[in-house]
């Protein structure tokens, strides 16, 4: 299968695993344990994949507290994946976890993983193209050419650009003669 | 159930997006399981989806920084004379020409609100406003996609649209209803210096330009329409109402008002 996708190396998350480097062994395992923690929607990836851990710190009594950020502001899974993240700390031995959403570092989709990538991919899913460089916001020309999960194809079309869920757009794939879904750039 | 309107321009220009938004949200649900075709459905749907949560964004902010109250009870829980939306998103969902018309003209002016409040110097505003923007982009898209099939594909939804073009015209002009404190805001500096909020009568001359040249080039005689000559329908702003919102309110806040200290 050939990888038609485009790619920016302008994005510093994203590239290869999301979970940081350099890390002290405590939060190491707490990245780990959120790394888990399945997207409701995709069930294939992690929170951690799907880019949507800002941050992570432990406070000096030893409480967790975790930052994280929607995909789409209207994600229904929202609150669902907040008690999640808490519950899964929690049953990791963090004797406190705050979990907060914030806009403060906006989502896009340049933040899955690569690694997340390829599990959107084998889950069926179209993955989001990259941004080209400065493009700003969802580059829309890319959508209406999403490569194929299946066969690579990119005589495509989109026949919507919503689907069954927030993140998700319609396509049509004139080769395999097959509709896919694809996981939208934002 | 009392509510004052807030007195600080910002926290009113933010509080005027998020009803928009929220009651815009609330129509375009009511395409869910009627759309013309099944993609249509889902379009609305989502579209619905996106726009209480930017409505619960903003109302999110204003309770945490302008000291609104919760999410919940400043969507659910207010008079109708507090809601300051304006009279377009209020309307019935009509045919699906009149809700498509209406998703453009709203989106694109949207569009143009979240591109100026990209430029504002908080930096919570700033990062929201760019998050959502791109969000529209899809919105936009669809709609842009829908208006050209329609307006160029046959005599009869040539016909429809344009006679849902004059309904909604003078609706989506109120949108742009001059409101107090706005010459203030329009005085505040953005993050590059200069103002970031244009003003209700230039945000409208933008709108009206792009929108008139859009139509133009999917062959609409805009001269012929009479659209530049329409008077706005004014008054959600000052929070005077159609008779619509009342019973959308009605609906929508039925299961709040059930039970207003449910935790969800």
């Amino acid at each position: 299968m050939v990888n038609l996708e485009p790619t920016s190396p302008d994005t510093a998350l994203g590239l290869q695993g999301n979970i940081p480097q350099g890390l002290s062994p405590v939060l190491q395992r707490y990245w780990e344990v959120l790394d888990q923690v399945p997207d409701p929607e995709i069930p294939a990836i992690s929170v951690v994949d799907l880019g949507i851990v800002t941050r992570l710190t432990v406070e000096e009594d030893g409480g967790v507290r975790v930052v994280l950020t929607p995909t789409f502001a209207g994600c229904p899974a929202l609150r669902w994946m907040e008690k999640t993240v808490q519950k899964a700390l929690l049953e990791a031995g963090a004797p406190s976890v705050d979990v907060q959403t914030t806009f403060e570092n906006p989502w896009t989709s340049d933040r899955i993983s690569e690694a997340g990538r390829e599990k959107i991919r084998n889950f069926g899913l179209a993955p989001p193209p990259r941004r080209r460089p400065g493009c700003a916001g969802p580059d829309l020309e890319a959508l209406a050419q999403a490569a194929c999960p299946r066969c690579g194809s990119q005589n495509t079309s989109m026949k919507s650009p919503f689907g069954p869920t927030l993140c998700r757009s319609l396509h049509y794939c004139f080769d395999c003669l097959e509709a896919f879904e694809q996981f939208k750039p934002l | 159930m009392t509510f004052s309107i807030p007195s600080n321009p910002l926290p009113r220009y933010l509080l005027q997006i998020a009803d928009d938004q929220l009651v815009m949200g609330h129509r375009n649900s009511e395409w869910t399981g009627l759309g013309p075709i099944l993609e249509e459905d889902i379009a609305f749907s989502s579209i619905a989806q996106d726009q209480v949560g930017h409505s619960l964004a903003f109302y999110e902010i204003l309770h945490q920084t302008y000291g609104l109250d919760n999410p919940d009870q400043t969507a659910f829980n207010r008079p109708e004379n507090g809601m300051l939306s304006s009279w377009l998103v209020e309307q019935t969902i009509g045919d699906y020409a009149f809700s498509l018309v209406r998703h453009w003209c709203y989106d694109q002016a949207v569009a143009l609100r979240y591109e100026s409040l990209a430029q504002i110097q908080d930096s919570n505003l700033q990062a929201l406003a760019i998050k959502l923007r791109g969000e529209v982009k899809y919105h936009t898209f669809h709609a842009q996609t829908w208006m050209k099939s329609l307006l160029q594909g046959s005599e009869e939804s040539r016909l429809r649209m344009l006679s849902a073009l004059k309904e909604v015209w003078p609706l989506a002009l109120g949108m742009f209803e001059a409101w107090p404190g706005e010459t203030d805001l329009m005085r505040e500096p953005g993050s590059q210096g200069h103002p970031w909020y244009p003003g209700e009568k230039n945000l409208q001359d933008l709108w009206q330009t792009r929108a008139l040249e859009s139509l133009a080039s999917w062959g609409v005689e805009v001269e012929a329409l009479g659209l530049q000559r329409m008077e706005p329908v004014l008054g959600g702003r000052q929070g005077y109402h159609s008779e619509h919102l009342a019973p959308l309110l009605e609906e929508m806040t039925a299961v709040f008002r059930l039970d207003p200290q449910a935790e969800w």
